[in-house]
C-alpha cells in the first residue's frame, strides 16, 4: 500500500500579499482561498468549471479557480473580489454594479466582476457584443444579464473618465 | 463523490526533460495534468483515472509558438486564449482561431491547452476537425527521443490515441499553405459558451473558375472521434457547385456518418444537421465564387 502524499507549501501572491500556505498539491485554489485564507467573495457554484462563480484573476487572466489545483498557483500573483480594490472606495466596477443594478442574490457577482475586470484590463472600452463574450463563462439566474452588461459599459465609460 | 486532496499526488518538475524523465521512470503511472478544464471536472466529480499527476501547466517548451517560412508550430500547452491572440494564426488559420473562440467560456479559454484537447480525444472536442481539415502533424516527445506523426492517425477510436504511456505532444504544427482557401465553421450546440456541441463543422475550399480544386470537411459529434468526410470531398472534387451536386453532397455527408443518441442530441438530428451545414458551406462558396 503506498502512502499518503504529504501536503506542500505553496507561495503565492494573494491580493497584493505574499502568502506561504501549506496543503495538499491537488485541493482547489477556491478552497484554499476561502478555508484558509478566509476569503469568502469567491464562491462556488457548479463546482465544474460551468459557472464562473468563483472567477479569480491568476497572473492577470481570469480563471475559474474551482479547477486549478494550489500546486499550479506557486508563485503566482490571485486577485479575488476582496482585492479589486483597496480602502473603503469602491471599485468603479462595483459602483456601476450598485448603480444600475446588476447584482440581485449576489453570488454570482463577485466572478461576474472579476471576468468583467479581466474584460477590461484588455478592452478598455468594449462594445456590447465584446462585454457579452467576456462574460459568457458566467451564469446568472436572477439579476438578468441586460443590467449587467449595462453596468459594465457604464464602468468602462468611468474608467476611462479618470 | 467529490475527490479527497489528500488521496492525491501532485507534481510539477518545471521542465520538459523533468516531466518526460518521470513518465520514463513509471511509463504508465503519471496522468498529465495541463490546465485542468477537463481533468479537474473529473476530479471533483469523484472520477479522475489516476492518483499521481504530473503538472505540464506554463512548461515554456511547451507555450510557445514559433512561426517559420513553411510552418507554424503551436506548442501544446498553448492556451486557447493564446490561439485566439496570435496574429498568424487568426490570418491563416481562421477555422482554430473560431474554434479557439467556442471553447468554454473566457475562463476556460485561459486554462484549457491545445495539447489537453487532443490528448483528450472527447469527439465533441471542438478545435480537432480544424486540425483535420488543415492537416496538422504532431510532434509527440519522450525520454527516448521525437516522433512525428499526422494528426489523421492519431485517433484510433473512442477516447484512443497512438500516444505511448511515456510520450507526450510536443507541438501542434500546420503547414502555412491555405492562403487562398475559403473557410467556413460552425458549431452547433445549445449555447456557443460552454456548451459541448451537437454537431460541429470545420470546412476548407479553394474554387478555380467556379470548379472546386480543394475541398476538406471535418465534423465532430458525429462518429466516436472528429472525422473528415472523404466520400463527400470526393463527390464535390472537381465539380462545379449547382443545385444538384449541393443535394448529392448533404446526401453523402449524412449517409458517411455514425452519430449516436446521447444526452445532448439524437442521431437523427445530428445527421440531419450536418447535411444542412454542408450545404450551407456549399452555397456560402458560391456565394463567395459570384461576389469574386
Amino acid at each position: 500500500m503506498s502512502t499518503r502524499p504529504a501536503p506542500c507549501e505553496v507561495s503565492l501572491t494573494v491580493n497584493g500579499e505574499e502568502r506561504a500556505i501549506r496543503a495538499y498539491p491537488m485541493e482547489r485554489l477556491l478552497d484554499v482561498l476561502r478555508r484558509q485564507l478566509g476569503l469568502t467573495g469567491s464562491k462556488e457554484g457548479c463546482g465544474e468549471g460551468e459557472c464562473g462563480s468563483c472567477s479569480v484573476l491568476m497572473d492577470g487572466a481570469v480563471v475559474n479557480s474551482c479547477l486549478v489545483p494550489v500546486l499550479q498557483a506557486q508563485g503566482a500573483k490571485i486577485v479575488t473580489i476582496e482585492g479589486l480594490t483597496s480602502g473603503s472606495q469602491l471599485h468603479a466596477l462595483q459602483q456601476a454594479f450598485l448603480n444600475c443594478g446588476g447584482a440581485q442574490c449576489g453570488i454570482c457577482t463577485p466572478g461576474i466582476i472579476m471576468a468583467a475586470s479581466h474584460l477590461l484590463s484588455k478592452r478598455p472600452r468594449p462594445t456590447l457584443q465584446e462585454i457579452r463574450d467576456g462574460l459568457s463563462g458566467n451564469l446568472c439566474r436572477c439579476t438578468g444579464y441586460a443590467q449587467i452588461c449595462e453596468a459594465v459599459a457604464e464602468a468602462a465609460v468611468q474608467g476611462n473618465m479618470g | 463523490m467529490r475527490s479527497d486532496p489528500a488521496d492525491f499526488e501532485l507534481v510539477a518538475p518545471g521542465t520538459l526533460s523533468a516531466a518526460l524523465s518521470l513518465l520514463a521512470e513509471q511509463p504508465g503511472r503519471w496522468l498529465p495534468i495541463a490546465g485542468g478544464t477537463d481533468l479537474m471536472v473529473q476530479y471533483a466529480g469523484g472520477k479522475l483515472g489516476g492518483s499521481r499527476l504530473v503538472s505540464l501547466w506554463n512548461l515554456p517548451e511547451l507555450r510557445r509558438i514559433d512561426v517559420s517560412k513553411e510552418e507554424v508550430g503551436v506548442g501544446a500547452g498553448c492556451t486557447y486564449t493564446d490561439l485566439r491572440e496570435h496574429e498568424v494564426i487568426a490570418r491563416e488559420f481562421p477555422l482554430l482561431a473560431s474554434a479557439a473562440r467556442w471553447t468554454g467560456g473566457v475562463a476556460n479559454q485561459n486554462r484549457g491547452t491545445l495539447g489537453g484537447n487532443i490528448v483528450n480525444a472527447s469527439p465533441a472536442a471542438d478545435s480537432l476537425p480544424a486540425l483535420l481539415v488543415y492537416e496538422a502533424e504532431l510532434i509527440l516527445v519522450s525520454a527516448r527521443g521525437e516522433r512525428r506523426v499526422k494528426y489523421l492517425d492519431f485517433h484510433t477510436g473512442y477516447k484512443k490515441t497512438v500516444l505511448a504511456a511515456d510520450e507526450l505532444i510536443r507541438t501542434v504544427c500546420l503547414a502555412r499553405r491555405f492562403t487562398g482557401y475559403i473557410s467556413y465553421s460552425r458549431k452547433v450546440g445549445a449555447r456557443n459558451a460552454q456548451a459541448i456541441s451537437k454537431v460541429c463543422v470545420a470546412a476548407l475550399a479553394r474554387l478555380e473558375s467556379g470548379v472546386v480544386e480543394d475541398v476538406r470537411i471535418a465534423a465532430g459529434s458525429v462518429a466516436p472521434m472528429p472525422v473528415r468526410l472523404r466520400n463527400t470531398e470526393l463527390v464535390l472534387k472537381g465539380q462545379v457547385i449547382d443545385a444538384a451536386l449541393v443535394r448529392r453532397a448533404h446526401e453523402s455527408a449524412t449517409a458517411e456518418v455514425r452519430p449516436i443518441d446521447d444526452i445532448r442530441s439524437t442521431a437523427a438530428y445530428r445527421s440531419a444537421v450536418l447535411g444542412n451545414l454542408v450545404e450551407e458551406f456549399l452555397n456560402e462558396l458560391s456565394k463567395d465564387e459570384h461576389g469574386a
